[in-house]
C-alpha cells in the first residue's frame, strides 16, 4: 500500500471542498481573521487588495512571504496566494511556504506576456483566471486545478463577471450541441486542446471546479453569479473596501449559500453600510483593464 | 426512503450524485425544514470552520442532533468527520457532539501532504478502499464502544463508527466508492422501516447516552 502525494485528484478535490463558498481577498493575519469568522471558505493573501493595487499603479507583485506566512498561522482555512502570469520562480516561492493553492493571477503584472507557469510541475494546486471557454481550457491544459471567470478585479462591478460566466457557460452549451465531427474546428478555433474540448461536450461542464471573481460587492452580486452557475465566488475588495467588512463577510457568505433563496438574500443585506464605492468598468480604458492579461 | 446531503457548502454535489447513483433519492438540507422526512445524513467535506458556523447561523444544530439521536445513519467525511466528534484536539466545541473520539483537524499537514491511497476497510469486503485524503484530519482518540473500520499503516485512525454514526477521514465520494453510501442507504432503509432487513445499532438512544 503506497501514498501518493499531491495527485490530480488531491489537487482538484481541494477545490470540489470549497464549493459553494466565499474565497477573500486578505492583506493582513488580522483581515484573514474577520475573513474566517464570517465564515470564508479560503482566503487569498495579497499585498494590496486589487482596488489599491489599480489605485496606486506601478509593479504588483507576490507578497511578502512574512505576511504570507502570518496569514497562514492566523486561520485553519485553507491559505492561497498569487503569483504574477508566467513568474514560475514567484510560485516556488509560494510552494516552498506550504500555501495550499497559487493564483496565478492578473490582478499581479504579469513577469511573461507569452508563457504561463507550466503548472504541471508544481505539487501545490493552481487557480487561474479566464474569460472564455478557449482560456479556460489552456490554462486547465497546462495545469490549472481550478478556474475562476475573470470580471474586472477592483472595480466592485459585477458587469464584468457577468459577461465571462455567461460567456463560459455558453460556450459550453454550445459544445454539448455539436455533432462529435464538428468539435475538431470547435477546438482550432477556441485554441483549446481537442482532447479537453471533446471532454467538455460530452459531460457538459469543466472538468474542474469554476468560481465567478472580480467584481463583487455586495450579497446580491454572489448571488447573481451563483444563479449563473458559479460553483462559488471570490470576493476581493468588495469586503475590506466597504463600510463594515466583517458584517458585509458575512452577509455575502450567506448570500451565496441561500444564493436561490431572494428572501433570504433581503434578510442579510438590510443596513450593512456602504458597500466599496467602485468604478464603473466601462470607464476604464482598455490598457487599464487587469482581465485582458494572460491569453 | 430520502437520505440527506448537509448542503452548506463543500462536495455536496458529489454525495448527491453517489446516492443517486445507488438508487437513493437525495435532499440538499440548507435549512430545518429540509430534514423533514430523512432516513439519514450525510455531512460532506469542506471547512469545518465554515461548516461549524452556517449550522449554527441557520439553527440546524438542534434538528440534527435529534435525526442522529433518533437512530438515523449519519455519515461524516472529512469535515463531516470533525463536526460529529465529541472532542475537536485543540478545544474548540463540539458541533454535533456524536462520537466518542478526539479529532485532529488537518492531521497530515497542509494541502501538500494531501494523497491517495488504497485503503483496507474489512467492513466493505475484501477490496480496499481507494482512499482520496484532503487536509484530512484523523482521529486521536477512540472511546469504548467505537467500532474501527480502517487504519493507515502506520496505525491511525481514518474510519469509526459507533451505533448509527459514521465517520471517515476520506473522500469516497471523489473516488467512485459506492459502498460506505451503499452501507448508510441499508441503515437508512433499517431506520424507516424498523422491522425489516438485517442492519442493526439503529434504535433511538436512550437518555443519558448523549451528552
Amino acid at each position: 500500500m503506497t501514498a501518493e502525494t499531491s495527485t490530480w485528484a488531491t489537487k482538484k478535490g481541494l477545490a470540489q471542498m470549497l464549493k459553494g463558498g466565499v474565497i477573500m481577498d486578505v492583506v493582513t493575519p488580522e483581515h484573514a481573521k474577520i475573513a474566517e469568522d464570517a465564515g470564508a471558505c479560503a482566503v487569498m493573501a495579497l499585498e494590496r487588495v486589487p482596488s489599491d493595487i489599480r489605485a496606486a499603479g506601478g509593479v504588483a507583485r507576490m507578497s511578502d512571504p512574512l505576511m504570507i506566512e502570518g496569514i497562514m498561522a492566523a486561520v485553519s482555512i485553507p491559505v492561497m496566494a498569487k503569483a504574477r502570469i508566467g513568474h514560475f520562480v514567484e510560485a516556488q516561492v509560494l510552494e516552498a511556504l506550504g500555501v495550499d493553492y497559487i493564483d496565478e493571477s492578473e490582478v499581479l503584472t504579469p513577469a511573461d506576456e507569452v508563457n504561463h507557469i507550466d503548472k504541471h510541475l508544481f505539487k501545490v494546486p493552481f487557480v487561474c483566471g479566464c474569460r472564455n471557454l478557449g482560456e479556460a481550457l489552456r490554462r486547465i491544459n497546462e495545469g490549472a486545478a481550478m478556474i475562476r471567470t475573470k470580471g474586472e478585479a477592483g472595480t466592485g462591478d459585477i458587469v464584468e463577471a457577468v459577461r465571462h460566466i455567461r460567456t463560459l457557460l455558453s460556450e459550453i452549451r454550445r459544445l454539448q450541441s455539436m455533432r462529435e465531427d464538428e468539435l475538431f474546428v470547435a477546438a482550432k478555433e477556441m485554441d483549446a486542446p481537442y482532447d479537453l474540448v471533446k471532454q467538455v461536450a460530452a459531460e457538459g461542464k469543466l472538468p474542474v471546479v469554476n468560481f465567478v471573481a472580480g467584481g463583487i460587492a455586495i450579497p446580491a452580486d454572489a448571488a447573481l453569479a451563483m444563479q449563473l452557475g458559479a460553483e462559488g465566488v471570490f470576493v476581493g475588495s468588495g469586503i475590506f473596501k466597504s463600510e463594515n467588512p466583517a458584517r458585509t463577510a458575512e452577509a455575502i457568505v450567506q448570500a451565496t449559500l441561500h444564493f436561490d433563496n431572494p428572501k433570504i438574500i433581503a434578510e442579510v443585506s438590510k443596513g450593512l453600510g456602504s458597500p466599496m464605492r467602485g468604478i464603473a468598468a466601462v470607464t476604464i480604458p482598455e490598457a487599464e483593464r487587469l482581465a485582458v492579461r494572460g491569453w | 426512503m430520502k437520505i440527506g446531503v448537509l448542503a452548506l457548502h463543500g462536495a455536496v454535489i458529489e454525495h448527491i450524485q453517489t446516492l443517486r447513483s445507488i438508487g437513493v433519492e437525495p435532499v440538499a438540507v440548507r435549512l430545518p425544514q429540509d430534514l423533514e422526512g430523512l432516513s439519514g445524513l450525510i455531512l460532506p467535506g469542506g471547512e469545518s470552520m465554515t461548516m461549524r458556523k452556517l449550522v449554527a447561523r441557520w439553527n440546524l444544530r438542534e434538528p440534527i442532533m435529534a435525526l442522529a439521536l433518533s437512530g438515523a445513519p449519519i455519515l461524516g467525511t472529512c469535515a463531516g468527520m470533525i463536526v460529529v466528534a465529541k472532542e475537536i484536539a485543540g478545544g474548540e466545541e463540539p458541533v454535533f457532539p456524536l462520537l466518542d473520539v478526539t479529532v485532529e483537524r488537518n492531521a497530515f499537514g497542509r494541502q501538500l501532504d494531501s494523497f491517495e491511497t488504497e485503503l483496507p476497510m474489512p467492513i466493505l469486503g475484501d477490496r480496499p478502499v481507494h482512499a482520496i485524503f484532503i487536509r484530512a484530519p484523523i482521529i486521536e482518540r477512540v472511546g469504548p464502544g467505537v467500532e474501527v473500520l480502517a487504519r493507515l499503516p502506520d496505525q491511525r485512525v481514518v474510519a469509526v463508527r459507533q451505533r448509527n454514526v459514521i465517520a471517515i477521514s476520506f473522500h469516497p465520494e471523489l473516488a467512485g466508492e459506492t459502498r460506505i453510501h451503499r452501507l448508510v442507504a441499508t441503515m437508512a432503509a433499517a431506520y424507516a422501516e424498523p422491522h425489516e432487513g438485517a442492519a442493526t445499532g439503529n434504535e433511538p438512544w436512550s437518555p443519558g447516552e448523549a451528552r
